[in-house]
């Protein structure tokens, strides 16, 4: 079978994408911060420069809560859908627990068809758990929510006709869910968080797997790889039918010890906003060695470091997150240049199957 | 400098009466510094639900974040069945793992009985270091006897309040200058 069904081609090699979470902060240092609107239009903007640039990939997520603006994520991706060529798009991630899975796929569909057959799903189960109470689920279903319309999710995309029923959404009788995707479905993938256990669960369901790293080391990760990598094989599948993602911080520049310090603050001052506690200095320096998963520094330290996780991973895409805590317009332009002339290349020209 | 007191008990008026003293110590002696006494009888506290700590409204978020922004906490527990009250456990449960790291906690333990004097060293001390404390080693046991009518009557215990208040202070600016040097040499 092989990737083909989740549009991965290996012989082009590693692929490589951005994603945002959303966020809405101020640029910790200059103390200011964009207008919502603002925001929207620049993300809209660096897909733009992303596709140009030849960046495989581009995510937006969904977060309901102070300090983000992409809340209405699908008509975001549906603008990006619009303005951009050829880089495939998809969410990072969408939180199904919260939503209908019709819903959510009639909104993919529509961006896939939009988009001549580049949209994609990352399902995940969110972090933050206040958008339970905005949107009116239980927190105490967290699990079984994104469980049961997770399958209902696959099913539709696997099947035009739709006979289900469970717990937490109304029976579906020979439904037909439209419009169908360009090519009659399209890729799903589960977001899995640091633990081994979710990756066992996205293993069992037979369904590619996003992996999100803040921090630690490569190792560390590597055994959710593995762990995903059995659990298909223990159910039957073939572990080189699957794709990998691999998510985290990224910043360059044109030394390691600029790059550490123009993006600290971002990282610091923005976790200390969304999840209360900002990121310990030591971590952060810790996150400069080979080992670590993190990806701040010059363009060729970033290379290196790829290419290493990519010979500890064996994963088929790396997702960039270039633009968390503020970081201005002008510095992500940088990037996404350096992206496109420096690291891509280098990481393709190694990682290209023959 | 942020100190918060946490007064552990929504029932009793040991704890709270040693709290008192607390206050009038630090207060007297360290004026610039910034206490706060959280005593958990005058707040209703939800049950943790494991959500982010900045998500809580209302009581329980006004608690959680004031001991998250302080540098040093000082804890006052009563003895509840041979442990913590679930009070205070619920505090530690509303918090993220290593709430404490980087901060100072001292320990303030109200008894009914000499029996229970190493149920801090067995029950209290491990969580604290769990969720990466710097605990104040010495801390100050009261007992049943120590009090008359919410007065501490022990002199005993008002030195261990002063030596307790000034050793929280003196480590709470020593850890803060160390860290900040060791921040400074990062160079980002």
């Amino acid at each position: 079978m092989g990737m083909e069904k989740y549009r991965i081609d290996q012989s082009q090699g590693l692929e490589f994408g951005l994603y945002s979470l959303g966020d809405h902060l101020s640029n910790p240092h200059t103390g200011e911060r964009i207008s919502a609107q603002q925001r929207l239009k620049e993300l809209v903007e660096s897909a733009k420069l992303a596709d140009q640039a030849g960046i495989d990939f581009f995510s937006v997520g969904e977060s309901h809560q102070e300090y983000f603006t992409t809340q209405a994520h699908s008509v975001v991706l549906s603008a990006i859908a619009q303005a951009t060529e050829k880089i495939k798009i998809g969410s990072s991630s969408t939180i199904l627990s919260t939503s209908d899975p019709v819903r959510v796929f009639e909104d993919f569909a529509t961006i896939d068809l939009i988009s001549n057959g580049r949209a994609e799903i990352i399902a995940g189960r969110a972090s933050r758990i206040g958008l339970f109470e905005l949107l009116g689920y239980d927190v105490r279903d967290y699990e079984e929510l994104f469980e049961e319309k997770f399958e209902l999710l696959l099913q539709i995309n696997e099947n035009e006709v739709v006979n289900w029923s469970g717990d937490f959404r109304a029976p579906l009788r020979n439904a037909k869910v439209l419009p169908r995707p360009k090519e009659g479905s399209m890729p799903i993938w589960r977001a899995v968080g640091g633990t081994p256990t979710s990756a066992v669960k996205a293993g069992f369901q037979g369904v590619p797997m996003a992996l999100a790293m803040l921090g630690g080391p490569v190792s560390h990760f590597k055994t959710s790889i593995d762990t995903y990598r059995q659990a298909l094989t223990q159910v039957g599948y073939n572990p080189t039918d699957f794709p990998v993602a691999t998510t985290g911080f990224f910043y360059t520049a044109e030394t390691t010890q600029q790059a550490l310090r123009e993006y600290y603050p971002h990282i610091n001052e923005g976790m200390k906003r969304t999840n209360g506690r900002g990121f310990a200095k030591q971590l952060f320096a810790q996150g400069a060695d080979k080992r670590s998963v993190m990806l701040v520094g010059s363009p060729q330290e970033i290379i290196e470091k790829i290419l290493y996780q990519h010979e500890q991973f064996g994963h088929q895409r790396y997702m960039a997150q270039l633009e968390f805590g503020g970081v201005p317009f002008d510095k992500i332009m940088k990037n996404i240049e350096i992206i496109g002339t420096e690291i891509i290349p280098a990481i393709r020209k190694y990682t290209a199957k023959k | 400098m942020k100190i918060v007191g946490l007064s552990g008990s929504i029932v009793g008026s040991k704890t709270r009466t040693a709290m008192n003293y607390l206050s009038k110590e630090i207060s007297e002696k360290y004026p610039e510094v910034e206490f706060n006494l959280i005593d958990l009888a005058d707040y209703n506290i939800q049950f943790s639900d494991g959500r982010n700590y900045l998500e809580y409204e209302g009581d329980t978020g006004f608690v959680t974040k004031q001991i998250m922004e302080a540098d040093a906490i000082i804890i006052g527990t009563p003895i509840f069945q041979a442990s913590i009250p679930a009070t205070l456990k619920n505090i530690f449960d509303l918090l993220p793992e290593k709430s404490f790291r980087d901060k100072i906690v001292s320990i303030i333990v109200t008894a009914g009985s000499p029996k229970h004097y190493l149920i801090v060293e067995q029950q209290l001390k491990p969580i604290l270091s769990y969720m990466k404390a710097q605990v104040v080693q010495s801390y100050v046991f009261i007992e049943e006897k120590d009090f008359y009518r919410k007065e501490i009557i022990n002199d005993d215990i008002i030195f261990r309040f002063q030596r307790l208040v000034e050793d929280t202070v003196v480590l709470t600016e020593t850890y803060m200058n160390i860290r900040k040097a060791k921040e400074e040499e990062y160079d980002f």
